[in-house]
């Protein structure tokens, strides 16, 4: 049953060491200086300043020295197998060239030698407090860490957010490591730090070391059930059919309520001409990534989730 | 009860200049100057309205500038300067702005300059002018002030002075023979927002109103004003060999935009925890708090002082 299922305690292997990824968007600046700061601090302290070893990256330094999203092509789309097994050019999108730099490094994708645990930081101009972006809905060790910060956090919500890939298709930079996540913290704008964002994204980070610590260390996390928001559809914003710019707005009722309800008959858009435009399907939806600055060219105004819950097993260390 | 002023005369506005756009991705007045362009006037309003995007390349890129700061391109030195093909782009542009809206200081320019921008800084509504002596502009700021039971009602509207003479004024608005930049925020850039948008909407129909009322002859009774008149900026805290930045704007003192900053109140929080703090002698009003667009500029807050400036009535001298 179950309920038998989630009071059966799982052996997993010990994470032997993490990574922690800032400047993938080189815009989304709380990760950047997350990264700035553990380097600081392990030059300070030396190797033994986290009690697991961490490698810090700055996925995107190009990006970030211009403070850009990026340089040639979004970075967080070129993880699939297909790219990073493409042979590089002269002619190569410079993220294309560095996601395979980063394979090297992190992985290889798929293989025992990758990294246990690729932990990706961003921001969202959003108002997604923080959310846990997970490819996948069946890998304890994420979904325990997802847990244990719902616990442990509670200045902001924290929300579990699965994409539910096949892990053939996953592109982006977690999909390299044996687990990994997304710690998207918001409402941020791009190109701006705030320190109550930078806080709370430390915050996960630190968290994130400590379970992993403890996890090693043998201690038996309680399974349970974790709810979470799996995403259906992305839908766009009204467009021009002829130049394709934007006709509305989000609606002021819409704008900022990530993960609250979204009903039929609900207003959706504002146009820049004083009309509404509501939700006209049957089934209610939870709205998220409302009105995400770097969607606008993706032709996404929001996105649309069902809320799922899930069962985890108790979890604890496979001692050899 | 105040001794009434001596009335001072103008004549009526016939041309006046909405530009959206200066910057590329402050977003609400790229769509305010959009809309207006749709709704072409049928030449039966009382005054002349030309609306411009100021600049084209970069609202098409959705990018501040693409080559150099339009909004910086404005000062005589810049506008008079030869340009050739290998000119930077927004050098070309604002002499063709210039040509089109001026020329500057001469009697062809228009009358009144609005010009459109978005900050990340919680700054509501504010009027940003060169002089804190211009009757129209002053008034223009109390028109807005005073309204009531509207959309705009909960944004704060203020009036900042830039203490700078004309040939030295670089932006846009110094093209007009009066203007000033209607600047809105807190919006992320690439991003609208369906409140600001209308706040913006709103603010540029009041100073239509204005200036309808004002040509037929409406006498405007005097008043007062308070100006804030920038003193110095701010820069963040820089690593002194990589010029990287150490710290964010404090959580006390971010979107605090025009409270009294006392001398000792916190003013950044290093990423490895210190509070830093204002150590100036004058308490004094910040603003454009972490603007996004200002670490490139080496300015992580403005300071202003305030003023109380009477204001005479006006009216327009009717000519018969």
């Amino acid at each position: 049953t179950i309920r038998e299922k989630a009071m059966a305690l799982l052996f997993l292997p010990a994470l032997a060491r993490m990574a922690v990824c800032g400047g993938t968007h080189g815009n989304e600046l709380s990760g950047v200086y997350v990264v700035q700061e553990m380097e600081r601090q392990r030059k300070e302290k030396g190797e033994g300043v986290w009690p697991i070893p961490v490698t810090t990256v700055l996925s995107n330094p190009r990006a970030v020295k211009e403070c850009r999203r990026y340089i040639d092509t979004d970075m967080n789309r070129c993880f699939s197998r297909d790219t990073l097994s493409s042979p590089i050019t002269d002619s190569s999108p410079y993220e294309v060239r560095r996601a395979q730099e980063l394979n090297n490094l992190l992985g290889l994708k798929g293989s025992t030698d990758a990294i246990d645990l690729i932990c990706d930081l961003h921001n969202t101009t959003s108002n997604m407090g923080l959310t846990l972006i997970l490819c996948t809905s069946s890998d304890w060790v994420t979904l325990h860490i997802c847990k244990y910060l719902q616990t442990k956090i509670t200045k902001v919500p924290v929300r579990v957010l699965v994409l539910d890939f096949p892990i053939s298709d996953a592109y982006s930079l977690e999909s390299v490591s044996k687990h990994g996540f997304t710690l998207e913290v918001g409402p941020q704008p791009h190109g701006v730090v705030r320190a109550d964002i930078y806080i709370i994204m430390k915050e996960a980070v630190d968290l994130t070391i400590d379970w992993i610590h403890k996890f090693n260390s043998g201690t038996v996390f309680e399974g349970g059930d974790v709810e979470t928001y799996m995403l259906i559809k992305s839908v766009d914003y009204p467009r021009d059919p002829e130049t394709r710019t934007l006709t509305a707005a989000i609606h002021p009722q819409l704008q900022d309520k990530d993960f609250c309800l979204l009903k039929r008959g609900d207003p959706l858009f504002l146009s820049f001409s004083g009309e509404t435009v509501n939700y006209e399907e049957e089934e209610t939806l939870h709205p998220f990534f409302i009105n995400e600055a770097a969607y606008y060219e993706k032709g996404i105004a929001f996105q649309l989730a069902k809320k799922m819950m899930l069962t985890i097993p108790a979890v604890r260390v496979q001692k050899d | 009860m105040f001794v009434e002023k001596k009335r001072q005369k103008k004549k009526e506005m016939s041309r006046v200049a909405v530009c959206g756009g200066t910057h590329g991705n402050e977003l609400a007045g790229v769509y305010l100057v959009r809309e207006r362009l749709k709704r072409r006037a049928d030449g039966t309003e009382p005054v002349s309205v030309v609306t411009v995007m100021s600049n084209p390349r970069a609202v098409q890129l959705c990018v501040r500038y693409v080559e150099t700061d339009l909004n910086r391109c404005f000062t005589r030195a810049t506008l008079s300067a030869p340009v050739s093909e290998t000119s930077p782009y927004e050098m070309i542009r604002s002499q063709e702005l210039n040509a089109l809206l001026g020329p500057k200081g001469s009697a062809q320019a228009v009358d009144l300059l609005c010009d459109l921008h978005n900050t990340t800084a919680n700054t509501g509504l504010c009027l940003i002018t060169y002089s804190d002596c211009d009757w129209i502009c002053l008034h223009i700021c109390k028109h807005l002030q005073a309204r009531t039971n509207t959309k705009m009602a909960s944004t704060p509207v203020r009036y900042v002075h830039f203490d700078i003479p004309l040939n030295e004024a670089y932006s846009l608005d110094s093209v007009g023979k009066h203007g000033f930049a209607m600047e809105i925020g807190p919006q992320p850039h690439s991003v609208v927002r369906s409140v600001i948008f209308s706040a913006m909407q709103e603010g540029v129909q009041l100073m239509m109103d204005w200036i309808c009322q004002f040509n037929s002859g409406t006498l405007f009774e005097g008043g007062w004003v308070d100006v804030y008149t920038m003193v110095k900026n701010i820069d963040y805290p820089r690593d002194s060999e990589t010029h990287v930045i150490t710290a964010a704007v404090h959580p006390n003192l971010q979107d605090r935009d025009f409270c009294l900053l006392h001398p000792g109140d916190p003013m950044f929080l290093s990423f490895s925890g210190e509070t830093l703090r204002y150590k100036g002698k004058e308490a004094l009003y910040p603003f454009f708090i972490n603007e996004g667009a200002y670490y490139e500029k080496g300015i992580a807050l403005s300071l202003a002082r305030k003023r109380r400036v009477e204001i005479p009535s006006v009216r327009s001298e009717t000519l018969r």
